[in-house]
C-alpha cells in the first residue's frame, strides 16, 4: 500500500481535510435520525467510515474532471462541492433537491460540478465513465473521469468490459474501487476467486495499486499521483481504496454477516481517528480545533435541514417533465 | 455470428414489377443499405462530433456492409471497432454523448442489444428525468432487427416493441429508401437517445429516392398508399409486405390504405386516428409477438380514441408465439406475410375467403 508523503501533513491542509470529513459524518448521522423520523424514505446507504476515500480523492481532482459515482455517494457529492442544502433537499424529495426530487439518495446529480450520479446498478456507471473519458480524449480536454464503485462491482461483466475498453483506447479514466469488504452482505472472498482487485486491473494492463482508504492523506496522494500520470497520457489506472463501512448496508440490514468485534476493530482505525491522532502527535492540531470544526459541520447540517424542510415540493403537474429534453434545453 | 453480406440478394420487396430491376439502374434508384451509408457519410461530414462505433464497423465494413469504406474515409478515431462488449460500448456511447460528442453506436443484431439493456434502460432512458433535467443523452443506436433470413432464434427477433415501452427513449424505424437516407440526421439532431431499427431483410431493398428530399422528421407517420376501405397500420420490415398485400387486394377490388408508423415512440396517434376514421376499419401488422405487443398498444389506442368510428373490430397480424425457427417453411409460417395480411383484411371486411 502507498503511504502519504509527509509534505501533505500541514496544519491548514489537515484541518481542511478533517473539516470535510466531519461535514460528511455529521450529515450522515443526521440522515440516520431523519430516516427514523420518516423525513427521508427509500433506500439510504450511508458511508460512515469511508469519508477519507471521498475527501482524499476529491481534494486531488480538479474542476474539469468528471465524477461518476454509486448509490453510496453522499460523501462523494459533498466532498465534490455539491451544496449540502441541495443534497439534503434531494433526500427529502423536494424541488430544491439537486435532482429536483426525482433521484433521491441513490441518484444525486450536479452537472455544474460534473457530478454524473448517483448510479444504483452495481458497475453500471463504469461504461458511462469510459464514454465521458472518450469524449475528453477526442475533444482534447484537460480533464479526466474518476469513477467510484464498490468491491461488489468487480464481479460484474461491466467492470471487466470497461477496464478492457479504457485500456485498449488509453482513455483518461481513474477507476476508484472503494473496497469496504462486503458487497451488501457478501464478503469479497465469498464472491471472488481472486480478491486482489488491483491484480485484476493489471490483467487488463492498467496501472493499479492498493491504498489505505482510512488514511485521507494516503488517498489524496495516491489519487494525485494517478491523476497526474493519466493527464500525462499514461492511460487509465485503478486504485483499490481499502476501507470499511461502520453502519449497515442500508436501513434494512441486521448485519448478520459480520461480527461486532470486526466493526470495533475497524472503528479503532477509522478515518477521523487516524487523521486526528497523527495531527495531534505532530502538534498540528488541538482538541479545540476538532470541536470548532465539528460545531461548524453541525451548524451546516442544521441549515441544510432547515432548507430542506422549507423547500417546496415539485408540483404533481410537473410529474412528466424531463423525461425528454425540454425545448431550449 | 452470421455473415449476411455474402448471402445472395433476395427478391426485392418494393412494389415495382421485377421487369424494372432488369433494366439499367437509374441514378435515382438506390438500395436501403447504400442509403444508410450515405446518411452516415453525410453525418460524419456535417459534424466533427459525430463518430460511429460498434462491432466490426471498421475493417470488416459492418456486418451488413452498411459502413463499408467509411474507415478508409474517416479514420479509426471516428469509425471505431469495439470489442464484443455491448454493455461497455453502449455505455461508452452514453458517456460520450453526455460529454459533448454525437456518437452513433451500431449493435449488430437486436438480440445482442440485450447484453446492453442495462445501459439502454437504466442509464440512457433515465438520466434526463432522474437528474431533474440536467443531463441529456444525444445518443443514436442503430440496430438490425427482424427475421426472414433463416438465422434462427438468437438473431431474428423483433424487439423494437419492447424498447418502445420505455419512457425516455425515442424509437424510429426507417422502412423506405428516403427514410434510410434521412432519418439518421433527424436522430442526431435529437437531444434524447434514439434507437433506429433497421430490418435486416430491407438491406437489399431497392427503390426510388425522392429528388430534392434532404430532411425528414422522426415524429410522424406517413401514408404510403392511400385507400378507402381499411387502414393497414405497420412499420419497418412489414411495410413492403403490406404494400404487396394492398396490390393484391386492389386486384380484388379492395382499396386499403397503408400507414407507415415510422416512429414507434412517440406513436403518431393523430395520423392513425385520421386514417381509421376515414376507412372505419383497421388491421395492425407487427413482426413482434402478439402478446403484450406494439400491435396491442396500437389496437388499444384505436379502441380508446376511435371506437365509435369503427365498422368492425380491429385485427392484428403478428408473429407466431415461438422463438423464430431455422427451417424456411417454419420461419415463413411464423411471420406476417402478404397472404396472411390479405386473408386478415378480407376477414375484417367480412368477405371471408378470397375470390
Amino acid at each position: 500500500m502507498s503511504a502519504a508523503p509527509e509534505a501533505l501533513v500541514t496544519r491548514e491542509h489537515g484541518l481542511a481535510l478533517l473539516g470535510e470529513m466531519l461535514r460528511i459524518r455529521a450529515f450522515e448521522d443526521r440522515c440516520y435520525r431523519l430516516y427514523g423520523e420518516l423525513k427521508i424514505r427509500g433506500f439510504l446507504h450511508l458511508c460512515n467510515g469511508e469519508e477519507a476515500v471521498a475527501v482524499g480523492a476529491m481534494r486531488a481532482l480538479g474542476p474539469d474532471d468528471a465524477i461518476v459515482s454509486t448509490y453510496r455517494e453522499h460523501g462523494h457529492a459533498l466532498a465534490r462541492g455539491v451544496p449540502m442544502t441541495a443534497v439534503m433537499a434531494e433526500l427529502y424529495g423536494k424541488q430544491s433537491g439537486c435532482s429536483r426530487g426525482r433521484g433521491g439518495s441513490m441518484h444525486l446529480f450536479d452537472v455544474a460540478k460534473r457530478f454524473y450520479g448517483g448510479n444504483a446498478i452495481v458497475a453500471g456507471g463504469l461504461p458511462v465513465a469510459v464514454g465521458l473519458a472518450l469524449a475528453q480524449k477526442l475533444r482534447s480536454a484537460t480533464g479526466l473521469t474518476a469513477c467510484f464503485f464498490g468491491d461488489g462491482a468487480v464481479a460484474e461483466g461491466e467492470f471487466h468490459e470497461s477496464l478492457n475498453l479504457a485500456a485498449l483506447w488509453r482513455l483518461p479514466v481513474l477507476f476508484l474501487c472503494e473496497n469496504n469488504l462486503y458487497g451488501m452482505g457478501t464478503a469479497l472472498d465469498r464472491a471472488e476467486s481472486e480478491v486482489d482487485v488491483a491484480a485484476k486491473a493489471r490483467g487488463y494492463r492498467l496501472e493499479a495499486a492498493a491504498v489505505d482508504g482510512m488514511d485521507v492523506f494516503a488517498v489524496e496522494a495516491a489519487v494525485a499521483r494517478a491523476a497526474a500520470a493519466i493527464r500525462a497520457g499514461a492511460g487509465p489506472a485503478l486504485l483499490e481504496l481499502r476501507t470499511y463501512r461502520f453502519r449497515a448496508h442500508s436501513m434494512f440490514d441486521p448485519q448478520l454477516y459480520r461480527d461486532k468485534a470486526e466493526i470495533d476493530a475497524w472503528q479503532k482505525k477509522g478515518p477521523l481517528i487516524t487523521l486526528t491522532t497523527r495531527m495531534k502527535a505532530a502538534g498540528l492540531m488541538t482538541e479545540d480545533d476538532y470541536r470548532r470544526l465539528d460545531a461548524a459541520a453541525a451548524a451546516e447540517v442544521d441549515a441544510a435541514v432547515a432548507f430542506a424542510e422549507a423547500a417546496p415540493w415539485e408540483p404533481i403537474a410537473d410529474l412528466e417533465r424531463f423525461v425528454y429534453a425540454e425545448p431550449g434545453a | 455470428m452470421p455473415n449476411p453480406v455474402h448471402e445472395p440478394p433476395r427478391a426485392m420487396n418494393d412494389a415495382r414489377p421485377p421487369a424494372a430491376a432488369a433494366t439499367a439502374p437509374s441514378p435515382m434508384r438506390q438500395s436501403y443499405r447504400d442509403a444508410l451509408r450515405e446518411a452516415l457519410r453525410a453525418a460524419l461530414h456535417a459534424d466533427p462530433r459525430v463518430f460511429l462505433m460498434g462491432e466490426d464497423v471498421g475493417r470488416y465494413g459492418g456486418s451488413y456492409a452498411v459502413s463499408k469504406g467509411l474507415l478508409e474515409e474517416f479514420g479509426p478515431e471516428r469509425i471505431r471497432d469495439t470489442p464484443l462488449a455491448e454493455s461497455a460500448f453502449v455505455g461508452a456511447g452514453i458517456g460520450a454523448a453526455i460529454g459533448g460528442l454525437r456518437p452513433i453506436v451500431e449493435i449488430m443484431t437486436v438480440n445482442f442489444s440485450l447484453l446492453a439493456l442495462d445501459q439502454i434502460m437504466n442509464n440512457a432512458a433515465t438520466y434526463s428525468h432522474m437528474s431533474g433535467g440536467q443531463i441529456h443523452v444525444p445518443l443514436v443506436i442503430r440496430l438490425a432487427t427482424g427475421a426472414g433470413r433463416q438465422l434462427g432464434a438468437q438473431h431474428s427477433h423483433s424487439l423494437e416493441g419492447w424498447y418502445a415501452h420505455i419512457p425516455g427513449l425515442r424509437i424510429a424505424v426507417p422502412a423506405t429508401i428516403d427514410d434510410a437516407r434521412c432519418m439518421l440526421a433527424a436522430a442526431l439532431a435529437s437531444p434524447d437517445p434514439v434507437l433506429l431499427f433497421e430490418h435486416a431483410a430491407l438491406y437489399n431493398l431497392e427503390g426510388e429516392r425522392t429528388p430534392g428530399l434532404t430532411a425528414v422528421d422522426i415524429d410522424h407517420a406517413a401514408v404510403r398508399r392511400p385507400g378507402r376501405d381499411l387502414s393497414l397500420i405497420t412499420y419497418g420490415g412489414s411495410l413492403p409486405k403490406c404494400l404487396a398485400a394492398a396490390e393484391r387486394l386492389a386486384e380484388q377490388g379492395v382499396d386499403v390504405e397503408v400507414i407507415d408508423l415510422r416512429s414507434l415512440r412517440p406513436l403518431d396517434d393523430a395520423a392513425i386516428m385520421d386514417s381509421v376514421r376515414r376507412t372505419r376499419r383497421a388491421l395492425v401488422v407487427d413482426e413482434g409477438w402478439r402478446s403484450g405487443s406494439l400491435a396491442a398498444e396500437i389496437t388499444t389506442r384505436i379502441v380508446e380514441q376511435a371506437f365509435y368510428d369503427l365498422d368492425a373490430p380491429v385485427a392484428r397480424v403478428c408473429t407466431a408465439e415461438v422463438p423464430i425457427p431455422y427451417a424456411k417453411h417454419l420461419e415463413d409460417a411464423a411471420l406476417p406475410s402478404p397472404e396472411r395480411i390479405v386473408a386478415a383484411v378480407r376477414g375484417v371486411l367480412g368477405r371471408g375467403e378470397a375470390g
